[in-house]
């Protein structure tokens, strides 16, 4: 079996890197039309590297939401990762000391941890390093260019380009629940509550998303559990 | 709290929450998760949180409610025909920026 290195982790970054280069780049100017210094928003994609967590994070601050509802939007939208991290965990060769795991796990992001959980055989430290350098520097990259971008574009571009990261969104979201009718019952909930708890004035964007996405994926859970086959393939 | 104070906590929040999720697991867990509505509520959690985060949100991304929900229809077509991220995305800005232009033209 051929042991991975730093380029080859680097190599299967690539693509990944590429396909965060837009969608930071949507997430600078999202934020900067939202009001958030571009400093600010590039600060966020240096410390954070996660899409959704980063975009309700900035709708919160947008709406002055407390730190308590900031903490607790980001424990529920980003839980996944507990789950892929704990099963890269397994993954791990001995060469992954308590060190390695601390540094390489800032940056398991859906991609890098599809693309490492891919992998047949233990990993090493340098591989996952290699892996995560190029997304993390594309994504900073991006989100710089789209917050200053976002600062002198024309009205009309910025009202335009608004959109996109839901059009990413909707990209990521509707093709698996066209296959899979648990993920097309919690998509549709979750739409629907959403849209429900938006007339309430007082449920801010960060509790309602926690609200609907708890409810929604427990619903989803429950009323269509999946396969033992698929769950185990994770 | 000032604004820089609020801004710079915020993101403070954000971060050490995030990172923590991901490394507390990594760094302290041997054990696979075995109970099952346990990963099956995760396996839906994104899904959850997105379409939450989208609608009603998507419609009040442009200047326009119309505008936004000619994108939004856009995006939809697009995704169900699964013609990728990048281009559901530019088409969905497409499809504001035609509607805003034609808008604009027609003084509306």
């Amino acid at each position: 079996m051929k042991k991975l290195s730093f380029l080859n982790g680097l190599n299967d970054g690539i693509p990944i890197a590429l396909g965060y280069l837009s969608v930071a780049f949507t997430f600078g100017i999202t934020a900067v039309s939202m009001g958030i210094p571009p400093i600010t928003a590039i600060l966020i994609s240096l410390t954070n590297v996660t899409s959704a967590g980063q975009v309700a994070g900035i709708g919160i601050i947008a709406a002055h939401g407390g730190l308590a509802e900031m903490a607790a939007a980001q424990l529920i939208i980003n839980l996944r990762y507990a789950l892929m991290s704990l099963s890269l965990s397994q993954k791990l060769n001995k060469e992954y000391t308590l060190f390695h795991r601390i540094t390489t796990a800032f940056c398991i992001t859906d991609e890098v941890f599809a693309v490492a959980s891919g992998q047949s055989g233990e990993l090493p430290p340098r591989y996952i390093y290699g892996l995560e350098l190029l997304p993390f520097l594309f994504w900073s990259g991006g989100t710089a260019i789209g917050a200053f971008l976002g600062a002198v574009l024309p009205e009309m571009i910025k009202s335009a380009l608004g959109i996109a990261i839901y059009g990413m969104f909707l990209a990521i979201i509707i093709p698996p629940a066209k296959k899979s009718k648990g993920v097309l019952f919690t998509v549709l909930f979750a739409a629907a509550l959403s849209c429900c708890l938006a007339n309430f004035s007082a449920i801010s964007s960060g509790i309602s998303i926690i609200i609907c996405t708890i409810i929604a994926a427990a619903l989803g859970a429950l009323l269509f559990p999946r396969e033992k086959e698929a769950a185990s393939n994770e | 709290m000032s604004d820089s104070a609020y801004l710079f906590a915020s993101v403070a929040v954000m971060a050490l929450v995030t990172y923590f999720i991901r490394m507390l697991p990594i760094a302290a867990f041997r054990k696979k998760i075995k109970n099952k509505f346990v990963l099956d509520f995760l396996y839906y959690v994104p899904y959850a949180v997105l379409a939450a985060m989208t609608v009603p949100a998507v419609f009040y991304s442009s200047n326009g409610l119309l505008s936004a929900a000619a994108g939004f229809i856009v995006a939809v077509v697009l995704s169900l025909f699964e013609r990728g991220l990048l281009l559901t995305a530019v088409a969905a800005c497409a499809g504001v920026f035609a509607v805003e232009l034609v808008q604009t033209l027609i003084g509306g």
